[in-house]
């Protein structure tokens, strides 16, 4: 169906996702380097207070020890900057002793020059890779949108979608950890994206390939039309508002036995509110 | 970097000492603070009294465990920190005054980076201190509100304690 370059495309997608796969490292949570992420704070500060103009709200609804799944929204494409400003937030407020560990899609665990990260925590998105966090103490940041929430078009940046995803609450029942929701907006006025390019991406099959459900088109700098958003872009200095929400403890808040659905339609609810409220605090895009 | 404010208080080193030496009062005074917390409250204050304290700086609250270094009552407190950024602060009281206005000049004093930051970490320093040095500033004007608020208060309630008493007197 797809034809000659849609085979060769295929083929190339496939050979890359060979690649990917070899190149997804194999988790280890000691790669985490409190002293990097102590020396690169002033950076970090410096993009989060003059670029991005931040705004952290809550951190105090964060416990103050012990493990944690801490549940966003995510947004920015591939240049993500809420994760660069919670990972500030975070290590600021409780000291960079406290682990963090953001999980992060294969491909950017994997990408060559993006292994500096290892030593902010990031570990690739897996249950196993969550669930060994969390049984070290850490707090987990996940975002159950994934490529597909992060990739969204730039007029629905003020919408939660974790396109069904559950798992999150799953791993926090068999872990026995509370849920933080963090909530964050200005990320997809970073620049203009127009489309995920999902049926793109189906059509060159890499979703099974990479696990990478979208093929994103944007406007972005440097590149004008960006596909793909594969090497990044230059993000605008949109601001960036983030709130964390207070701790939800599942069977204190559900019972026993809860139902995931119910949990998962009280968290998607609570965070669109919050999200909404955000908007609402927002006069034009980019400026904030 | 440093950054230094000071200011002239109508009050007694002691009254501006019994401040700046009660963990609890600082969330009250100290601008841009958002924790202030005993980290072991059987050692609240004195020497090796250790805080966990953080100030909204920017896009960020930072700050971390410090620990009192020096406590000469009522003319110098000083404190470094154990985790977190490094910073070392000092308060200074000097008299001032003369017998019938009691004055005291108090200076804050903040030192902060992050060693071994490099060029961003010099770069941040430099652009953190417009706002360190606003927090130290209205830090001292709402001490000495509330100090010379304190004075005033105490004043009128022993006015008003020897004007009862001599009543009392004049009525027997």
């Amino acid at each position: 169906m797809l034809g000659a370059p849609g085979t060769v495309a295929a083929s190339l997608a496939r050979r890359a996702a060979a690649k990917v796969a070899e190149r997804v490292p194999t988790a280890d949570l000691d790669e985490r380097d409190p002293d990097v992420i102590r020396d690169t704070l002033p950076l970090l500060w410096l993009l989060a207070t003059l670029w991005f103009r931040a705004e952290v709200r809550g951190m105090g609804n964060i416990p103050d020890e012990g493990p944690v799944l801490l549940v966003g929204n995510h947004s920015g494409g591939n240049m993500t900057p809420d994760t660069a400003v919670f990972t500030l937030a975070f290590s600021t407020y409780f000291g960079v002793e406290r682990r963090l560990h953001p999980l992060a899609h294969n491909l950017v665990a994997a990408w060559p020059m993006l292994g500096f990260l290892r030593k902010y925590g990031l570990v690739a998105a897996s249950r196993e890779n969550a669930r060994m966090a969390l049984r070290r103490g850490g707090a987990v940041l996940v975002y159950p949108g994934g490529d597909l929430e992060v990739h969204r078009p730039s007029w629905q940046s003020s919408r939660i979608d974790f396109a069904g995803r559950q798992g999150y609450i799953r791993l926090a029942l068999e872990e026995d950890v509370p849920i933080v929701p963090v909530v964050a907006i200005g990320g997809q006025e970073t620049a203009l994206f127009l489309s995920r390019g999902d049926r793109l991406a189906r059509a060159l099959r890499l979703d099974r390939l990479l696990r990478l459900n979208v093929l994103p088109i944007s406007l972005a700098l440097p590149w004008g039309l960006n596909v793909g958003d594969f090497f990044g872009h230059l993000p605008l200095p949109a601001k960036i508002t983030i709130e964390v929400l207070p701790p939800i403890n599942l069977r204190e808040e559900f019972g026993p036995d809860p139902d995931v659905d119910e949990i998962h339609e009280h968290i998607t609810h609570l965070m669109q509110d919050t999200l909404d409220a955000l908007a609402a605090e927002r006069r034009l895009p980019v400026i904030g | 970097m440093r950054v230094v404010a000071s200011i002239e208080i109508n009050a007694p080193p002691q009254a501006v000492w019994e401040f700046i030496d009660e963990p609890s009062r600082y969330l009250g005074f100290m601008s841009g603070i958002t924790r202030w917390e005993v980290a072991d409250p059987e050692h609240p204050r004195g020497l090796g009294a250790r805080y966990r304290m953080l100030m909204h700086v920017g896009s960020a609250e930072v700050g971390g465990l410090v620990e009192v270094v020096e406590h000469l009552p009522p003319t110098d407190l000083a404190w470094t920190s154990i985790v977190g950024i490094d910073q070392r602060g000092r308060w200074r009281l000097r008299d001032r005054g003369l017998p019938h206005a009691p004055r005291t000049h108090v200076e804050l004093r903040l030192s902060y980076g992050v060693a071994g930051a490099g060029f961003f970490g010099w770069l941040a320093e430099r652009a953190a201190a417009p706002t360190v040095r606003k927090h130290l500033r209205r830090s001292l004007q709402q001490l000495k509100r509330q100090v010379e608020h304190e004075q005033l208060r105490a004043a009128a309630a022993e006015r008003r304690s020897r004007r009862g008493a001599s009543q009392g007197g004049s009525r027997r």
